[in-house]
């Protein structure tokens, strides 16, 4: 009987773990002050998320330097340099959950001049918060970030209208905020903007729904977050399968084994499926897809797996697995937006190395077409110093063919980096166009 | 038809991706082992990145010396049952030939003298990458830590001047005499470790689980009693059930009032409890920022 009742309890719980949670990413932006910390710490704790040691250490960090009340925003600036200076420097990762949802949270600095780790941060999110002061309206910053966001195509975008209690929970300071935003974002390629008034400090609409904001009948921050469709956020349409890595087992009973490995960047892929391998353009089909646990019939994006073809074909990394009517851009001419990382600007005419899926090559930069003002969205093609934390839009020239799609259509096969060759150091992303 | 992964599939196949790219990427990696629930979940993962391959990784462990005994025989067997290759760097033979100096007094720990036999055994194995299981939601400092971390000629780690990591692009391009620590498992949580492991069914080391043991209480921590740390004449031995939250070095590893004997009972304590598993770490209690300092060193 007892033996029963624990493997019950076991399945009970193997069976929640299973049909559980979806995971969502997002990045939060904001300027200098406007409260990302607090809300971060809001989120944190309402879910449980703070642990009491935790808590216990940075009260007794705050009380020790004299500061007024528990400065959450000790649990997210790690770094000595960050904690010395109440600034933070780096993308900083946390992790919350709710029995719905499970959230990683890209928290990036406002400061200007981190424009890259913003870009960071929001290259991998669903979900992009910006916070606004309700006392300040909109500020050049909100304007970078949303920026940011729709060049990165960050699918779903939620403005946080904060420090509403500042503002008496005034209805005319929120709508008309809303308003200058929505005029500003019609202008820039954003597909889904929410509007929330809270008061992250206070707690209002963040977790819980506000008394304090009757005239507001949309929903709270965390129902949001909770419930906001992220099931097409991949491309379902276009079969892409950049080969990481060969698989081949030196065992005997796998004599002419070779598995390609990689994790599936577009469509679905079905067992049996003819297709086209490149560079080479041979076809071919799919003879199996495996895994670890077993094969499988069909495989989409994020999934890692392995493909074992039909026939023995040269394909290695840096090659891709696509459908014969659906090929990508091949191509050694790349048109992008580029965001630059580094201290040293683009060099007109430099040479870089560019890394795309999982292909290397070298390029060239054939030309700089402009550089773009982010606040007023102007293209300079005078001025095209492309310096620390600009945006620009490129040409480079690549010495061998990348199987390429815009970055609108897939985010993975239309994004790259570019590397310093002297230093190694990772020195623009680009969006291809 | 749903094309939506669960959460968990989805970390998994993040961390897949990564090991691959680490097999791709360089030239000689070799994957961190110490026991603990994380390092095993990257062997696991790393067994279901290259099937039906084996790993193509050697597992380095660096001993102290003051394993909980358990940790060396499940590596043991691990080993043997996986068919990889294991290189032990002893702490022990550091100090007898005096490359390293032992702490003394109560407090004593082998810890910090690991970055050294670490650093050591890196060079001598001409290793490029060294894959480790740290988990961002672990210590502040890790929270910023990248999945490809580049480290100097000195294994020192510059924590304001990281390459930033976009997309699923990993830059591992660097100067002869460098290399990379990569983090496969950055993104899992806790829970989601253990409750991974519980669907998989990976067999663990039994400190995990509650057990009987004698411990004694200092500094609000329950540690093992133990021939290995010195006690002061008021600390009293008793017996207690307990398990492991995260286990290295036995001298810094505090032990749990527990009665989760099971993975169910384990999944259950760590959803509800309210404290971090490091809690239990003397190590990271040195001072705020002892695991930055220790990481800019090249701690692990």
């Amino acid at each position: 009987m007892k033996g029963q009742a624990v493997s019950d309890a076991k399945n009970q719980l193997m069976g929640d773990i299973e049909q559980s949670t979806e995971l969502l990413r997002f990045t939060t932006a904001g300027s200098v002050d406007d409260g990302k910390s607090t809300l971060i710490g809001r989120l944190l704790y309402d879910s449980k998320s703070i642990f009491e040691d935790q808590y216990e250490a940075i009260k007794a960090t705050s009380e020790r330097r004299g500061e007024e009340g528990v400065n959450l925003a000790l649990l997210t600036d790690g770094l000595k340099a960050e904690r010395e200076q109440g600034i933070t420097i780096d993308v900083a990762y946390r992790y919350f959950a709710t029995p719905k949802r499970k959230f990683i949270i890209a928290d990036t600095p406002g400061h200007i001049e981190y424009t890259r780790n913003m870009v960071t941060g929001a290259s991998t999110a669903n979900v992009a918060l910006i916070l606004i002061d309700a006392r300040n309206g909109i500020v050049e910053q909100t304007r970078r970030h949303a920026f940011i966001s729709s060049l990165l195509q960050i699918p779903h975008l939620v403005v946080c209208i904060n420090k509403m209690d500042l503002v008496d929970y005034s209805e005319e300071a929120y709508n008309a905020i809303k308003e200058e935003f929505s005029q500003f974002s019609s202008k820039l390629d954003v597909k889904d903007v929410h509007f929330i008034p809270i008061s992250a400090l206070m707690g209002d609409n963040v977790v819980e729904r506000s008394e304090n904001t009757p005239w507001y009948d949309g929903t709270t921050l965390m129902y949001y977050l909770e419930n906001v469709h992220i099931g097409s956020d991949h491309n379902f349409i276009d079969c892409r399968f950049p080969v990481q890595h060969v698989i081949r087992p030196y065992k005997d009973e796998f004599h002419d084994y070779r598995g390609y490995a990689g994790r599936i960047a577009g469509g679905v892929f079905k067992k049996g499926d003819a297709v086209m391998i490149l560079p080479s353009g041979f076809t071919t089909k799919i003879a199996k897809i495996e895994t670890f646990d077993g094969e499988l019939e069909e495989a989409h994006p994020p999934m890692s797996v392995t493909m074992l073809l039909e026939d023995d074909l040269d394909l290695s990394r840096g090659g891709m697995i696509v459908r014969e009517n659906n090929v990508p851009d091949i191509g050694q001419d790349v048109d992008a937006m580029i965001c630059w990382f580094s201290d040293k600007p683009l060099q007109p005419r430099g040479k870089y190395t560019i890394m795309h899926t999982s292909q290397d090559a070298r390029c060239i930069v054939k030309e700089i077409r402009y550089k773009l003002d982010i606040n007023s969205l102007h293209r300079n093609t005078e001025d095209t110093n492309i310096g620390m934390n600009d945006i620009g839009r490129v040409v480079l020239r690549t010495t061998k063919p990348l199987f390429m799609d815009t970055y609108r259509r897939n985010r993975i096969t239309g994004s790259f980096v570019l590397i310093d060759e002297g230093t190694n150091n990772t020195v623009a992303a680009g969006m291809i166009i | 038809m749903n094309y939506q992964l669960n959460h968990l599939r989805e970390l998994e196949a993040e961390s897949i991706y990564v090991l691959r790219e680490v097999a791709a990427q360089f030239e000689k990696p070799v994957l961190m082992f110490s026991g603990g629930k994380d390092s095993i979940l990257m062997v696991h993962l790393a067994m279901k990145a290259f099937h039906p391959a084996r790993i193509p990784f050697t597992l380095l462990h660096v001993d102290t010396g003051h394993n909980f005994e358990e940790t060396i025989k499940y590596r043991d067997n691990l080993v043997a049952r996986i068919g990889a290759k294991l290189i032990v760097g002893s702490v022990q033979d550091a100090i007898d030939n005096g490359t390293v100096r032992e702490e003394k007094g109560f407090n004593a720990s082998r810890n910090g003298l690991q970055t050294a036999v670490l650093l050591d055994e890196l060079e001598k194995g001409k290793f490029d990458a060294a894959m480790g299981g740290a988990r961002r939601d672990e210590e502040k400092a890790r929270a910023k830590e990248r999945f490809f971390s580049h480290r100097d000629e000195f294994g020192q780690w510059d924590p304001k001047n990281q390459r930033p990591e976009l997309w699923n692009i990993f830059n591992g391009k660097k100067q002869y005499g460098e290399h990379f620590r990569i983090f496969p498992i950055s993104n899992w949580t806790e829970l989601d470790v253990w409750q991974y492991l519980a669907i998989e069914e990976v067999e663990l080391p039994s400190l995990y689980f509650a057990h009987k043991r004698k411990v004694f209480k200092r500094d609000g921590t329950l540690l093992a009693d133990t021939p290995i740390i010195q006690k002061r004449a008021n600390e009293e031995v008793v017996e207690m059930m307990v398990r492991c939250r995260t286990i290295g070095d036995i001298t810094c590893t505090g032990v749990w009032e527990s009665d989760a004997d099971n993975l169910e009972k384990i999944i259950q304590e760590v959803s509800t409890t309210r404290m971090t598993e490091r809690g239990g770490r003397t190590d990271d209690k040195r001072s705020e920022t002892s695991m930055e300092d220790r990481k800019k060193k090249g701690y692990f």
